[in-house]
């Protein structure tokens, strides 16, 4: 069977990668961020994404091992 | 109503999720060999697969939605829903009930019920569930379409059609498991797509603190004592000083025990995630891995609705909730609107996944129940009876059950548009389940623990409580009741200070007059079936379960303290 870490860590990898680029490209967006109390919270969840999808993917690697 | 304005980055997030949960399902096809695999997900999910099922199919975007806006009306007392509600229940199912809708080998809580009582008892329930479930996810689409033209500006049509395809995709490709996966997929997108508002809320009000100072005179000027919107307990000593109109003990009696045992431990499209498990053990872990993460879901979406209470008593923060035709705000948008206040382009189409996400798999969670209650307690009991040639049947009911998929899809569209035309019949349904599913609770638990209960017994139970449910529906209204739907439609004996309080003695009523009749009937009438017979069915001929094999970390009784430790702690904390 399919180990649901697979598409749960490649799905989240893929949504971080890409809200922490758009992060970075509209850094100096401070009208975008307004909303947000100046925080990029594209970076922030970004980034969140993207350790959490790398997280699932090791894990997926370690229970191979086993 | 003003619309999201989306850019092409929201859109993108959209795609790539649904591009995920068709995958999903395209991956697991080529396991969908036969019957089981196909409707049971072969008995094969780890306990955390299925326990984060078992909490994300409750977790639907009706749910979201509402608990948010119900957290912006009564404040932290709607926890009770997760605290004294769901979390007890869902460790009585695991330590006392799973052991035997499991052991049973029963594929459904129907066929479970004729396995203890008889064919009647679980035609009635396979019925009732089945025209319930297909309901339930017609009004589903329905809300999500309306949804999606109010909000995004979409047109009805197709975003009906469109999201009834995507169900039906992953649903008819892989079966249960592709529900199961996709609902644990739908479980982090939730979490992590809410996130951020309740983040830059907390921070917008100033904290817990904050919030807690920022309430205190909007509650006081509704005439409450200042902290009676961030307590639980406090103020339940009397119905009229706390914002839910109903006292400790109806809160215990009808929240904490009927309505909630009588939803997570009977509801089949609930305790289908935790018969999929892969072991007893697993399918008793799986509501106890569930319950770890269900009760912090109220910081998730009752929080930013009581955020919301104060940002809209607070007129420079901008923050308001579009009004119902009655001038009252309409709750219910509380969520969308807290979407738009907060969150900018990318994490927005974050958080619109997150919702849509939610009403898809509400959807495909009663797909995926509706095709099994049909193909195993319908078609197969009354239509096609199984043969000698087993792998031909199996063969045979997989074909049965994909063609419900397609078939419960299309019915789900046509209830989507009655739901269209008849405003009322979201509240008619939601009065419904809750009188079906008291009785039925009463009936299942007699049954497990007492053998003496009989098949006769069951059936009339199961009518009494249903009967005595509407007859108090009839008879009482709550205050400021328009519609006959509501309640009082034969006549008003009793006036609720709310609706709330009116399903929860409606189910009280219900539960204990299903309750005393089936061990009324049961006395007067013979048991059909011998001791040999109820091995597995029933508590005291059931061999005990020996957990000693088990590493004392994975064992479901310690899972259970701790879930009872950590929840006691949240009830103290939030007194």
């Amino acid at each position: 069977m399919l180990d649901i870490k697979i598409p749960i860590g490649l799905m989240f990898t893929i949504l971080g990668v890409l809200l922490t680029i758009y992060g970075f490209a509209t850094i100096s967006n401070t009208a975008m961020y307004a909303k947000s109390f100046g925080i990029n919270i594209n970076l922030w969840s970004g980034f969140g994404m993207l350790i959490f999808g790398l997280i699932m993917l090791a894990l997926t690697r370690i229970n191979k091992r086993k | 109503m003003e619309i999201f304005q989306l850019e092409w980055i929201d859109y993108t997030v959209m795609i790539i999720y649904f591009a995920f949960i068709l995958g999903i399902g395209w991956v697991l096809k080529r396991y969908m060999k036969d019957a089981s695999a196909f409707l049971e997900a072969g008995r094969s999910m780890p306990a955390w697969v299925a326990g984060l099922a078992f909490i994300s199919t409750n977790l639907g975007a009706l749910e979201v939605m509402g608990m948010t806006g119900s957290g912006a009306k009564y404040g932290m007392l709607v926890t009770h829903f997760y605290w004294i509600g769901a979390i007890p229940a869902m460790v009585f199912l695991a330590m006392f009930m799973m052991p035997f809708y499991y052991g049973s080998k029963a594929r459904s809580v129907p066929e479970y019920l004729k396995l203890r009582f008889d064919e009647k008892t679980r035609g009635l329930n396979a019925i009732l569930f089945a025209i319930m479930t297909i309901l339930a996810s017609g009004i589903s689409m329905y809300a999500l379409a309306l949804l999606m033209e109010k909000v995004l500006g979409w047109d009805f049509n197709v975003s009906l059609v469109m999201s009834a395809a995507i169900v039906l995709g992953y649903t008819y490709l892989g079966g249960l498991s592709s529900a199961i996966y996709n609902e644990v997929l739908q479980f982090f997108i939730i979490v992590i797509g809410l996130l951020p508002i309740v983040f830059l809320g907390l921070h917008e009000v100033g904290g817990w603190h904050g919030l807690q100072e920022g309430l205190a005179p909007i509650v006081t000027a509704k005439g409450y004592a200042a902290d009676a919107y961030t307590s639980t307990w406090k103020y339940t000593g009397s119905a009229t000083a706390n914002p839910l109109g109903v006292e400790w003990y109806g809160i215990f009696g009808g929240l904490g025990f009927v309505l909630s045992f009588g939803y997570w431990c009977t509801n089949f499209l609930i305790v289908q995630r935790a018969m999929s498990a892969e072991s007893t053990t697993a399918a008793r872990n799986t509501p106890l891995i569930g319950a770890i993460p269900k009760m912090f879901i109220p910081f998730l979406i009752i929080v930013p609705g009581v955020v919301a209470l104060v940002l809209m008593n607070n007129p420079t923060t901008g923050f308001t909730i579009p009004s119902m035709a009655n001038g009252q705000p309409n709750y219910d948008l509380t969520i969308i609107m807290l979407l738009k206040h907060y969150l900018p382009a990318g994490v927005l189409g974050l958080g619109l996944t997150a919702l849509l996400a939610s009403f898809m798999s509400g959807m495909a969670g009663n797909v995926s129940a509706f095709n099994t209650v049909w193909t195993y307690d319908i078609y197969q009991s009354y239509i096609r009876p199984a043969t000698n040639d087993k792998e031909a049947d199996s063969k045979h009911y997989l074909k049965v059950g994909r063609l419900a998929t397609i078939f419960g899809v299309l019915i789900s569209i046509a209830a989507a548009y009655l739901a269209g035309l008849f405003g009322n019949i979201m509240d008619f349904l939601q009065t419904i389940f809750s009188m079906i599913n008291a009785p039925l609770f009463a009936v299942i638990f007699l049954g497990m623990f007492w053998k003496r209960t009989t098949g006769h017994a069951a059936f009339i139970g199961l009518l009494t409580g249903f009967a005595v449910a509407l007859l108090h529906h009839g008879l009482t209204v709550p205050a400021g009741a328009t519609t006959l739907v509501k309640g009082g439609w034969i006549t008003v004996l009793h006036i609720y200070p709310v609706e709330m309080a009116q399903t929860f003695w409606t189910a009280i009523y219900a539960c204990a007059s299903s309750t005393i009749v089936t061990v009324f009937v049961s006395f007067i009438t013979k048991q059909q079936k011998n001791n040999s017979e109820l091995t597995g069915l029933v508590y005291s001929l059931t061999p005990k379960l020996k957990e000693g094999n088990v590493i004392w970390y994975k064992r479901s009784s310690t899972l259970a303290i701790f879930v009872l430790a950590l929840v006691t702690t949240l009830t103290i904390l939030f007194w």
